[in-house]
């Protein structure tokens, strides 16, 4: 069977050229602090979402919404009205984290199919059945923290799909339970859905280098030639001890391409990419890419040779968890 | 409003830790959570210290419950979480999986690392058993009053983070390993080193964070001694206290006498920031901009 | 200027070309690119809606590979250009050779893989500078078809302007067909 592969789109545009690029499935989000990419200039009107959704449809591409940060007390209107109207606009699936939201959800929309989003970081056979078992959810994103054998095992204790990440920014902290962003800026992303937001960083060149600095916290410099990644605040450089080093993570985003075959006899169902704030250029040469790989192995082919380094954070890959010895 | 001692964060020898219980046997807190919290490796060094420091506890009339595990993957870290409740005292968890063997309707507590960020989850929680639940770090006063108006129509006790290094991440990394160029599996047990924790600094020498193994902790050590009329006002009903080295006794009776009137909060935070490690305190969370400010003049 | 800087896969104007531009008086261009701006957003209004509060701003836009710089003012309802010799100050600044930065409004090229790779360096308010490449990449623009709708008395610099950086760059300033 082939491995569906799933795909960011933060703008109508995104979701076209994903849709015209062979995304099996995309995923996307209202405008609004609902979903886990709130950021500046991207996702999707409740109209836009209906228009998206039937050109997908139309050219046989599924859509799931993203409603995954956690509502804010007093305001569980937004939430819920979001799901009201990702059902109406004809959604194949909402991405939940929260468990009043999955609650509310499996109470009042029981037709609509439900996924658990990774920013619920279920990461073992346990809470998965659980998950399934008290409401009902379909499939399970897995978090960023799990090797390949582990999501084997995971798989044979489990009924429902699973789905991981194999492409893109990655998160190094248990998705859904970080809090590394307010502490710094105010903002979070189970709250206002972004991460080290933009509205907080400021570049500067400095004699030394570009200096980034997220909520006044110098997160790195690079010196004039070496590649600027954003600096999101768990892959900053800092000094621990006596040693000034990436003391989180490397500047790098995940590439688990070469993995693909092995996901795939691990039981995974579908593939993720992340990146609903990249462009729709970015989006259509991520999807040819992995869409050419799913279908080379669903067919029994070697994978393609692998393109996609320059459009990486730090024009450098890695499989992060999948390997053991990232931990 | 009273004061419930959190689960230690840290790695600290057998000794070191059994001697922080009998010290907090003799505290002015009400009730006190134990057991491991961040690393499953760090348990068998203190393992068979539990049922006494929970007896010792128990005899001097303190409510003791058990925490879990805030990040459960390996086969062994879930057989431990299914025989948390095995002890005979509440489970608190802080990883659902721990829920998912919690018997249906029976108590247990939730803590800090669970995302009750609102009404349905807090509803849903309570409708399950849970009669405690200490709220996420990161909310601000608006939700913190929103949730405990709630806890006291279900009676629910609602507590907050009221003093302590905050716990911003968790993750499937160790961060102490990797600092010292090993894997997690061969870590050596690094992080033993730093029983407040490592300090993480910014390039430009600001500090920022502090490193305890997988767990991302802030460099500042939060405090609301400064919010407590706010958050009694709220219907808070206790506020949780993070163990540290050092006179952590003092730390319990400094917030003992701001809940009693006798301290000035300000005279309180003096006494903290002096046993803070590095001397900065937070409570940005509650009221402020950001996590990491502080409501009160620089001490 | 970083000419030397700039990898090989984005083309660059040449020194002498880049000098030839210094010729031409700026007051027509900058007539010309502001009636063009507000144009493209009365046929895109979902262009301002998706730039929303953070995206109102005024940026300056920096052809590194080119002798002038565009301050391109999105604060009030209409947006305004002007074309000017040297940097007069914004919100944010964009940086980047002039095929990049087209390349990015015809979506052939990424803003994040651009930066990452610092073809693109961005200062100042970041949020406007990603409201205005998101809501951009998501309005598929053809800055040559919207030239060829104005006036001829203003389409004409612009177009000249194109035709020659076509000629001295062999970058299409059109949009690529997308259908595949």
């Amino acid at each position: 069977m082939t491995l569906e592969i799933v795909c960011p789109a933060g703008t109508p545009a995104a979701l076209r050229a994903a849709v015209k690029a062979g995304a099996h499935t995309i995923y996307c989000g209202f405008a609004d602090e609902t979903n886990a990419r709130n950021f500046p200039g991207l996702n999707f009107g409740r109209a836009e979402m209906a228009e998206g959704i039937a050109f997908a449809h139309a050219r046989g591409s599924k859509v799931l919404v993203a409603i995954n940060t956690y509502p804010r007390a007093g305001a569980e209107h937004l939430w819920h009205a979001a799901i009201a109207d990702a059902e109406t606009a004809g959604a194949d699936a909402v991405i939940l984290a929260d468990i009043g939201l999955l609650a509310f959800a499996a109470e009042h929309h029981p037709g609509l199919r439900r996924h658990l989003s990774v920013q619920a970081a279920a990461a073992n056979s346990d809470i998965i059945n659980f998950y399934a078992d008290t409401f009902d959810v379909k499939r399970v994103v897995l978090p960023r923290v799990l090797s390949v054998p582990e999501i084997a095992a995971i798989n044979a204790e489990i009924d429902v799909e699973t789905e991981v990440f194999v492409f893109g920014g990655l998160c190094v902290m248990a998705e859904g339970r970080c809090s590394l962003s307010s502490y710094a800026t105010g903002e979070s992303p189970n709250m206002n859905g972004v991460c080290s937001p933009a509205s907080h960083v400021k570049y500067s060149e400095e004699p030394d280098g570009l200096a980034a600095r997220l909520g006044g916290y110098t997160i790195h410099k690079v010196g004039r030639d070496e590649p600027a990644p954003y600096p999101t605040l768990c892959k900053g450089c800092f000094t621990a001890g006596d040693k000034t080093s990436h003391t989180f993570e490397d500047p790098t985003s995940l590439n688990a391409e070469q993995l693909i075959p092995q996901l795939a006899k691990a039981g995974v169902t579908a593939l993720k990419i992340e990146g609903r704030q990249r462009s729709r250029s970015y989006v259509a040469q991520v999807v040819r890419n992995f869409r050419a790989a799913v279908d080379a192995v669903a067919e029994g082919r070697p994978l393609p040779a692998g393109m996609l380094a320059r459009l990486s954070e730090g024009q450098s890959g890695t499989t992060g968890a999948y390997k053991k010895t990232w931990r | 409003m009273d004061l419930t001692i959190g689960p230690n964060q840290f790695f600290w020898d057998a000794d070191t830790w059994a001697g922080f219980y009998g010290e907090m046997a003799d505290s002015a807190a009400l009730r006190v959570v134990l057991g491991e919290l961040v690393c499953s490796k760090r348990l068998p060094f203190y393992q068979d210290r539990i049922p006494a420091a929970v007896e010792t506890l128990l005899d001097a009339g303190k409510t003791v419950a058990l925490t879990s595990l805030a990040l459960v993957t390996l086969k062994r870290e879930r057989k431990l979480t299914a025989d948390l409740g095995a002890m005979g005292v509440p489970v608190e968890i802080n990883d659902l999986t721990a829920l998912s063997h919690v018997p249906d309707g029976a108590e247990f507590w939730v803590g800090p690392l669970v995302n009750v960020y609102n009404e349905g989850t807090f509803r849903w929680l309570a409708s399950r058993g849970a009669t405690r639940i200490c709220l996420p770090p990161e909310l601000p006063l608006s939700s913190v009053q929103v949730l405990a108006a709630l806890g006291a129509e279900l009676g629910v006790a609602v507590e907050v983070w009221g003093f302590g290094r905050l716990p911003l991440a968790i993750s499937g990394r160790c961060y102490h390993a990797r600092l010292h160029g090993r894997t997690k599996d061969n870590c050596q047990f690094a992080c033993e080193d730093d029983p407040d924790g490592l300090s993480v600094v910014t390039t430009d020498g600001q500090p920022f964070l502090a490193m305890n193994g997988v767990q991302t902790l802030s460099d500042s050590t939060a405090s609301l001694v400064r919010k407590v009329e706010e958050l009694r006002d709220a219907g808070v009903s206790a506020l949780r206290l993070s163990p540290q080295t050092g006179a952590f006794g003092s730390v319990v009776a400094a917030y003992r006498g701001v809940l009693d009137g006798s301290v000035s909060p300000d005279d309180a935070a003096r006494v903290l920031a002096a046993l803070a490690p590095g001397g900065r305190l937070s409570d940005g969370f509650l009221t402020g901009a950001r996590g990491a400010d502080w409501s009160g003049v620089a001490v | 200027m970083h000419y030397a800087e700039t990898p090989g896969s984005i083309p660059v104007f040449p020194r002498p070309a880049a000098l030839a531009l210094r010729l031409p008086p700026l007051a027509p261009l900058s007539v010309a690119l502001t009636a063009l701006a507000r144009r493209i957003t009365r046929r895109h209004p979902e262009l301002l809606t998706r730039l929303g509060s953070d995206g109102a701003a005024r940026f300056v836009i920096d052809p590194t590979d080119l002798p002038m710089v565009l301050q391109f003012d999105l604060r009030a309802s209409e947006p305004h250009i002007r074309v000017l010799r040297r940097d007069p100050g914004g919100d944010a600044r964009i940086a980047g050779p002039m095929a990049a930065l087209l390349g990015l409004v015809h979506g052939v090229y990424d803003g994040d893989a651009l930066f990452f790779s610092r073809d693109l360096v961005i200062e100042g308010d970041t949020a406007a500078t990603l409201a205005l490449r998101n809501a951009i990449d998501d309005a598929e623009l053809d800055l040559s078809e919207e030239i060829d709708a104005l006036p001829m008395t203003l389409s004409r610099p612009l177009r000249a302007l194109i035709r020659f950086a076509e000629r001295r760059t062999g970058v299409a300033l059109t949009r690529p067909e997308e259908d595949y």
